[in-house]
């Protein structure tokens, strides 16, 4: 086994796991509150106004970035999920359910941010045109995910049957993406492309790319946190749970 | 630019602050959450020892 | 892999991969029924509801919009770059309303085939630039750097072509 293989089986024990989240959580934070700082600063004071939409379009900063860590938070959490359900590491489905609460977060960020963008430049908050409509319906199946994860008694059980839901919700991701391209809607097309030039003057870019970089960081930091939790949970009955919380006390 | 012309945001000022307002509510929230639920948990996991330990040396 | 592990993988990606192929398929069936709405082509062919609310999408032509003094009145033509429908509307305008924007009204044709708008929203493109990268760019093109890109972009005409 190389290297890499062997760090990814290690990241499989919870105990490890739970050192490793520990050690990397604070330095996402940071980065992430760091980041933030810089973005917005070249956002809110550096960028330009847009020539058609004046100071509004500033809203971009944060509904842009939110809108894209919705769906990229779906995807990872549906890539943990498929890990835990075929491969039962316990690791992967914790994963998979503390990355639902904050996919669903970002996905209500992107939908009011986008009503209170909405309302001033197209004349209304909520239209339902297919880009709206599918971010709406992301919403409703993180909370079918959260939800379903809930009500089953059994930890484990419960996260192999949420993420399963998650698998099929995954179809919604690429409508949402081009659900700007398959239908006229309201909603216009894609500014940033990955692939090609983006629409966007540099000045403008520059701070949204920091941003979705940053929200990124809040990711890695806030999905490390609750997975701690999660672990620490479900092992509260293993003696490295309790060595990590009384330390004197379990040597005894 | 002055201060009021920033709060001001050329007449939108309303929806860019409440948007803003929003984004740092809900993240904040979910930081705060978690942390809150793991002081929870420190309490709760050392009292259940505590109790199992105590079964322990009465038996 | 171990034989359950194989059995379950192929359970995993039938159920992502059965659930993707079958909501493409209504996707495709619905795609007509989910667009949002119709271009001034589409309404001279007679492609719209009869009699009923649809929303009408396209520019503002240059020129066109009259206001009555003294009240929100305000008749304006919409336009493909193909063909034109005049539109009445009475109420507030969404702040970019203006000429040679993208417009999308909610309403429906009278017997003078003027289309009534009860609710005028406001499309724009997904183009951001400094206000003087726009009088620069409109320097170089006098028709108009965001009219130009509507009426080219295929995302803006209905039917995606």
């Amino acid at each position: 086994m190389n290297k890499l293989t062997l760090w990814f089986h290690k990241l499989g024990s919870p105990e490890y796991f739970y050192r490793f989240a520990g050690r990397w959580a604070p330095w996402a934070g940071w980065s992430f509150a760091l980041l933030t700082v810089i973005g917005l600063y070249l956002g809110m004071f550096k960028a330009p106004p847009d020539y058609q939409q004046g100071e509004s379009y500033r809203i971009i900063f944060i509904h842009v970035p939110s809108a894209w860590m919705s769906m990229f938070i779906y995807v990872a959490m549906s890539a943990a999920g498929f890990v835990g359900l075929v491969w039962r590491i316990k690791v992967a489905e914790i994963m998979a359910m503390a990355s639902a609460p904050i996919g669903a977060a970002f996905t209500l960020v992107t939908l009011v941010t986008g009503a209170f963008w909405g309302k001033p430049m197209w004349g209304a908050y909520w239209v339902w045109d297919a880009r709206l409509t599918s971010e709406l319906i992301l919403l409703f199946i993180y909370l079918g995910i959260i939800g379903l994860y809930q009500a089953i008694e059994d930890r484990r059980t419960a996260a192999r049957a949420a993420s399963l839901l998650a698998l099929v919700g995954l179809v919604n991701i690429p409508i949402i993406h081009f659900s700007v391209e398959w239908w006229t809607t309201l909603h216009q097309g894609s500014t940033v492309n990955l692939m090609g030039e983006s629409s966007m003057h540099p000045s403008m870019l520059w701070p949204l790319l920091i941003m979705a970089v940053a929200t990124k960081l809040y990711y890695v930091m806030n999905v490390l946190q609750r997975a701690r939790n999660m672990i620490l949970e479900l092992e509260s009955n293993k003696s490295w749970a309790k060595t990590v919380l009384q330390p004197a006390e379990a040597s005894r | 630019m002055n201060w009021s012309e920033f709060w001001n945001m050329g007449g939108y000022g309303f929806y860019v602050w409440f948007s803003y307002g929003t984004f740092f509510l809900v993240l904040g929230l979910g930081l705060i959450m978690p942390m809150l639920k793991r002081r929870s948990l420190e309490t709760e996991l050392r009292e259940q020892w505590a109790v199992t330990k105590r079964r322990k040396r009465e038996s | 892999m171990t034989p359950t592990r194989k059995r379950r993988l192929y359970a995993a990606l039938a159920v992502t991969i059965g659930v993707g192929v079958a909501v493409g398929l209504t996707v495709m069936a619905l795609r007509d029924n989910m667009l949002f709405f119709f271009s001034p082509t589409e309404v001279h062919a007679g492609e719209v509801p009869e009699g009923s609310n649809f929303r009408l999408g396209g520019m503002v032509v240059d020129g066109s919009v009259t206001r009555t003094p003294g009240s929100l009145k305000v008749r304006f033509d919409l336009t493909d770059h193909g063909q034109t429908v005049p539109v009445e509307y009475e109420g507030i305008l969404p702040d970019l309303f203006r000429e040679g924007q993208g417009i999308i009204a909610m309403g429906s044709l009278n017997k003078d085939s003027v289309f009534v708008a009860s609710e005028v929203l406001a499309k724009h493109d997904e183009t951001y630039m400094p206000p003087e990268v726009a009088d620069a760019l409109k320097a170089v093109h006098p028709e108009g750097y965001n009219s130009e890109n509507y009426g080219d972009d295929k995302k803006d005409t209905p039917d995606g072509t």
